[in-house]
């Protein structure tokens, strides 16, 4: 830390953060994990090929693979299998390029509309009636083979594994930091007027946290999600009232040691009202422990969420949270075990960047380093 | 300090009033009933069983009544399960998860205080590394990750351990002991390591290296009992920690025990159940913080309650 020795003197306090936070490798490298993390659950859902809520039936419990689908020795159990109501044998089949040709042969005469049977498969599209004989037993039809590529696999359900898991990233990642915020404002209000007013009203204030510490929390969170049905609003209000106890006692810890600051003392001396102290003076210099808890808490909320959605009491199909999908991949793992995997590998990897960035930020931030 | 531990019995005893009426309240001003069921009961059968669990009193006679029965130790008849009260259930589920829970809790102590001291011993070599390394994925990798992975590592593809089910022996607890000591090694681990480092510096450990003991003696017999004060007073979170992360696992594992009740009792408005459960959970983290409060004091001479 030498080296930039001549410039500390006119950089601010968050310069000097940022400085070295960029020379922390571990936590740069989590930090465009958690961009690319944000961006993905974002933007990914619109611009992914497949709708997360897409069914396609042909297709359930895909393994993943970047090959597009039907593969050519797929394609005629396909046919027989959208044409199994039609009763006619499929005399011929032939498959050229993206175009498929069918020769039927039924006992008793065919209808045309037979065709139609294979709109409703996932495989084929835009079926044609080429020539019907003249008994009306053979039909020869043509049809679009449409190829899809399932990057991630498809769940239980046949849809597309990586658009479910974007969509996922979205509501965790939007649950994360909208209850964060309701958690931050909790904690940071209370801990700072708790802090700041001191005496009997911080006795009293704090030992409700303390009650409340010895409440079984996730017990009464769940109490909370079951009897209240299950919406996404909810969820992060119940998780965002349970984290502020940490963030309240820190927050209090701190303004207590600012409380005594001369910068205070001159306010007060000046007749600022308390109020205004508190906003003005104490608030904003908590900024870098609140900012360092927060990217602490925010894995602990989408923890907790995904906690909630894995126990059944969370997000509602067809929308899913990365807790979701995990317990469905838990359900089919056995044969599916890629519905496991990939859900598990995201989840692990953003609660592991998060973490990272967040003792990077605390380093960074510790005026003692 | 017999005097410390009553006053903290008697201050648990408010702390469990709130956590009761608060799991009361918020029970019954929930919608639907215990009884609701697709095919609506008959009148006659509904009123019966309505008088029978007093659910047709007023809610604060309800309420009144199951304090009553709470201060006699009776936690009442469950409302799905037929013919078994709550203790009856909770006993079973309880010593199911408890012998996980301490199982679990052993493992992570033995293990975490094992790494967390090696990797202060050999502080910055590479297995003080590989351990600090281990203990930060242990952390973060949720316990609702851990479980299925094992299961379908050891139990789906290597077949070496069953993926679930409950039989009472050793070989299905296996899986949902490491599943729970995990995140609890790593977390131990890390304490016992910054406090070992400590304590390797400090004054007595220099005396006792300068009477000429041995390495190991010096670590065995006098630096191990000061830096472990982190970690037990640890164990009183853990264990809380451990009964919370018992839901999941018992869930993922098929396990009999209290977690399960819950989640099954709150979907069926069991409300004697869900209640039940709450208390015990409740009392166990109050009595396990106690006791490690008190174990605190009998590791350290410094400590003293009066």
């Amino acid at each position: 830390m030498t080296e930039g020795a001549e410039h500390t003197a006119t950089r601010s306090l968050t310069a000097t953060a940022w400085a070295r936070l960029t020379r922390n490798r571990t936590a740069m490298v989590s930090l465009s994990l958690i961009l690319a993390f944000v961006v993905a659950g974002l933007a990914g859902p619109s611009l992914w090929p497949h709708d997360y809520a897409e069914v396609y039936r042909d297709y359930v419990r895909t393994p993943a693979s970047l090959t597009p689908h039907p593969r050519d020795e797929a394609l005629r159990p396909a046919a027989e299998d959208a044409l199994r109501r039609a009763r006619a044998e499929i005399t011929e089949a032939r498959f050229e390029g993206d175009t498929a040709h069918l020769t039927l042969e039924g006992r008793r005469a065919l209808d045309p509309r037979t065709a139609r049977l294979l709109e409703r498969s996932d495989v084929f599209a835009n079926p044609r009636v080429l020539s019907h004989s003249e008994d009306r037993r053979t039909l020869v039809l043509e049809a679009d083979i449409v190829r899809h590529t399932f990057a991630l696999g498809t769940d239980a359900n046949g849809r597309d594994l990586a658009a479910r898991i974007l969509i996922g990233l979205r509501i965790s990642l939007m649950i994360g930091a909208l209850a964060s915020v309701v958690a931050l404002v909790i904690g940071v209000a209370y801990g700072a007027v708790a802090g700041f007013v001191g005496g009997r009203l911080d006795g009293a204030m704090m030992r409700v946290v303390d009650v409340l510490y010895a409440l079984p929390f996730i017990f009464f969170v769940i109490l909370l999600v079951v009897f209240f049905g299950r919406s996404v609003v909810l969820m992060f209000i119940a998780v965002g009232c349970i984290e502020w106890l940490d963030m309240a006692r820190i927050v209090r810890g701190q303004t207590l040691s600012l409380r005594r600051r001369e910068f205070v003392a001159a306010a007060e001396a000046l007749g600022v009202t308390p109020t205004a102290i508190l906003l003005r003076h104490i608030v904003p210099n908590l900024a870098g422990t609140v900012i360092v808890y927060l990217t602490l808490l925010i894995p602990k909320v989408i923890l907790l969420e995904s906690f909630l959605s894995f126990l059944g009491l969370g997000v509602q199909e067809p929308l899913t949270s990365l807790g979701v999908l995990i317990a469905e991949g838990a359900a089919n793992m056995r044969n599916a075990p890629h519905m496991l995997l990939w859900p598990a590998l995201a989840l692990t990897a953003l609660l592991f960047a998060l973490n990272l960035l967040g003792d990077g930020l605390r380093d960074a931030l510790d005026p003692k380093r | 300090m017999i005097a410390y531990a009553l006053r903290r019995l008697l201050g648990a005893v408010p702390t469990l009033f709130v956590i009761v009426t608060a799991a009361f309240f918020l029970m019954r001003i929930a919608p639907g009933g215990p009884f609701d069921r697709e095919r609506t009961l008959e009148a006659a059968v509904m009123e019966n069983l309505n008088r029978t669990f007093l659910l047709d009193r007023p809610l604060w006679e309800q309420y009144l009544h199951y304090l009553g029965n709470l201060a006699r130790g009776d936690l009442g008849p469950s409302f799905v399960y037929r013919d078994f009260s709550v203790q009856e259930l909770l006993g079973a589920g309880l010593s199911v998860s408890m012998t996980l829970g301490l199982s679990a809790l052993a493992l992570a102590a033995v293990l975490g205080g094992a790494l967390g001291s090696i990797a202060a011993l050999y502080r910055g070599s590479w297995l003080d590394t590989a351990v600090i390394a281990t203990a930060t994925l242990g952390l973060t990798v949720p316990n609702f990750v851990v479980a299925p992975l094992l299961s379908l590592i050891f139990g789906v593809w290597l077949g070496w351990l069953p993926a679930g089910g409950w039989d009472g022996g050793m070989a299905p607890a296996v899986l949902p002991v490491i599943t729970l000591a995990l995140p609890q090694i790593a977390v131990i681990a890390r304490l016992m390591r910054a406090a070992m480092i400590e304590t390797l510096g400090a004054d007595h450990i220099r005396t006792a290296r300068a009477y000429g003991l041995s390495g190991p003696r010096v670590i065995m017999g006098h630096a191990l009992a000061s830096a472990s004060l982190p970690a037990v007073s640890y164990l009183g979170p853990a264990a809380a920690a451990l009964l919370t992360g018992s839901i999941v696992v018992e869930t993922i594992f098929a396990i009999p025990g209290i977690g399960r009740y819950f989640v099954q009792g709150a979907l069926n408005r069991d409300y004697t159940l869900v209640m039940g459960t709450v208390i015990v959970v409740a009392v166990f983290v109050i009595l396990f913080n106690l006791a490690v409060d008190l174990l605190y004091a009998l590791l350290d001479p410094r400590v003293r309650y009066d």
